[in-house]
């Protein structure tokens, strides 16, 4: 079978099939999968919808659809979209504020020395770029966000730590995150924000959407503990 | 009224059907490992298919009854008794004030089901009661706890009690250790030979496996994709990691990930692999996606013909 015509269809099981938006990432992808993903949210008998950063996986209730069903559904949703229409209208952007430094990212000066920057210039760099979240994940609120700068590029930590403290700010490759709750975790950390990333009693429940343009704002020491910041968690 | 949990087990946990609509923030749905054996416990009292019951892994788990009501056992043989009478799983029972319930060891698979008429009532959290403990949500208090001893397990009181079982016929045999899998759209990255190694031996059940995935022992099989972009993993998903062991990911599971995946139990075949105990041993066999739709609308059938 010829597959060069995107976004192609497969089956997964007899709930859940996987569309495939591109081989490679970009933001034109990912804008479009947000746009078919918004779409599908609005359809009765789709369960859930996991969007990342190519493909779009579609849970469905097997007692309205049969998969010949789903398809033809999911063609013709995808069918109305323009997927160069990069005019999202819910595309929103969320400032996330960051205490940098080692107290509370104490990989900074690792990654310092690996990219050969000084630690100012880990955050200025770091603070200077916008993001776009590419995928939710790994953990409730955990928003994979692209792309770092090349010369912010870390490999992971060869031993991940067994306890990230919440709201730490790291980089693993070309990407940057915030951990929203203690999990696990092999990034560098770089700070910390003191504002919740998940909060099961707000409307949205996670601060950050798949889609949405993310750019981290620096504070103070004093401002991060009077918005609520923790020093402790290691 | 409630019964009050006198000794809390291994692992005893509130479920429902599941919460659904939050995997887009990673929020991964929960539910009974065993939804067969789930849904004949609602049928049974003629509840809602998606009314609360507690799922008891292994055993050491008893109650006592505060009022009276009818309960119903769905899946594993747990050596369940009733002050002290040995009681088979898959039916009713009356349930008077004082009675005390116990679940022991296993006999037979490896997760029960306690149905109680009406559901046992507790607070949503987002739509669902299903407790996954590692997300800190649901169950009794909302915050992903398991029970624990002294907790109080609500239920209205019911004295109107229908003796009732299912059919031999309709329950699944968990000595069936063929678990049929969807052949999935990256099935074609793995060679002929590694197919046929897959669906030709014989996988141990690791005691690393939990109610995210269970992880299996055995030869080790190998895409050719050396990995993929991170995409959103369907119940049931086979993922092959990079040292070749299976995992199926299951109610708990993350909800996205990068490891090629050989394939997709269904939820039929996820709940008789739910009952396999560390140890165990299965065999995968291949189905296609229209014999998985069959063997659903068989077993709704069934449910709605019997309700």
């Amino acid at each position: 079978m010829k597959r060069d015509d995107f976004p192609h269809i497969d089956m997964v099981s007899n709930q859940a099939c996987l569309l495939t938006f591109s081989q490679v990432i970009s933001e034109a992808t990912s804008n479009y999968i947000a746009q078919v993903t918004q779409h599908l949210a609005k359809l009765s008998g789709i369960v859930d919808l996991v969007p990342s950063y190519t493909t779009l996986l579609v849970v469905f209730d097997d007692d309205h659809y049969d998969r010949f069903a789903m398809f033809k559904t999911i063609r013709q949703t995808i069918d109305v979209i323009d997927p160069n229409d990069f005019s999202i209208k819910d595309q929103r952007e969320v400032v996330i504020p960051v205490y940098y430094g080692k107290e509370v990212g104490p990989d900074i000066e690792n990654v310092a020395n690996h990219c050969k920057l000084s630690i100012d210039e880990v955050i200025k760099r770091h603070h200077e770029t916008t993001y776009r979240a590419y995928a939710i994940g790994f953990t409730p609120g955990f928003a994979f966000l692209g792309n770092t700068p090349d010369e912010l590029h870390v490999p992971r930590k060869t031993t991940p730590r067994l306890k990230v403290p919440v709201g730490s700010v790291a980089l693993a490759e070309n990407q940057t995150a915030v951990y929203p709750s203690v999990t696990p975790g092999g990034w560098q950390i770089i700070g910390r924000t003191p504002i919740n990333l998940i909060d099961w009693g707000s409307k949205n429940l996670a601060l950050i959407a798949m889609g949405d343009s993310v750019r981290f704002e620096p504070i103070s020491r004093d401002e991060f503990l009077v918005q609520g910041g923790q020093l402790d968690g290691f | 009224m409630a019964f009050k949990v006198i000794k809390p087990g291994l692992l005893a946990l509130i479920q429902d059907l599941g919460r659904h609509g939050h995997q887009s923030i990673g929020l991964t749905t929960g539910g009974p490992m065993d939804e067969v054996a789930f849904r004949w416990g609602n049928a049974l009292l003629d509840n809602d298919s998606n009314s609360a019951q507690i799922e008891i892994t292994f055993g050491m788990f008893t109650l006592e009854a505060q009022a009276a009501t009818s309960i119903a056992i769905t899946g594993a043989d747990l050596a369940a008794t009733l002050n002290d009478k040995s009681i088979t799983p898959w039916q009713t029972y009356a349930i008077k004030k004082g009675d005390v319930l116990a679940f022991h060891q296993p006999v037979w698979g490896l997760r029960a089901y306690l149905a109680v008429k009406g559901g046992f009532l507790c607070e949503p959290t987002l739509g669902s009661v299903a407790t996954v403990m590692r997300e800190k949500i649901g169950g009794l208090n909302g915050k992903g706890d398991k029970l624990q001893k002294g907790d109080l397990l609500a239920y209205q009181a019911y004295h109107d009690h229908q003796q009732s079982s299912v059919p031999r016929l309709a329950i699944p045999h968990y000595g069936n250790k063929e678990i049929p899998v969807i052949l999935g759209y990256q099935y074609q990255s793995f060679s002929a030979l590694e197919r046929a190694n897959f669906f030709s031996s014989d996988y141990k059940v690791s005691s690393n496996s939990d109610r995210m995935g269970y992880r299996l022992e055995g030869q080790a099989v190998h895409s050719d994709l050396k990995g993929i972009i991170s995409e959103g993993i369907a119940y049931g998903a086979i993922q092959i990691p990079k040292d070749g062991q299976p995992i199926v990911l299951l109610q708990d599971r993350q909800t996205i990930g990068g490891y090629p995946k050989v394939g997709c139990v269904t939820r039929v075949g996820g709940s008789i692999l739910a009952q396999q105990k560390p140890g165990d041993i299965i065999q995968f066999t291949p189905i296609t996606v229209d014999q998985a739709e069959r063997e659903r609308h068989l077993q709704m059938a069934r449910l709605a013909q019997w309700r």
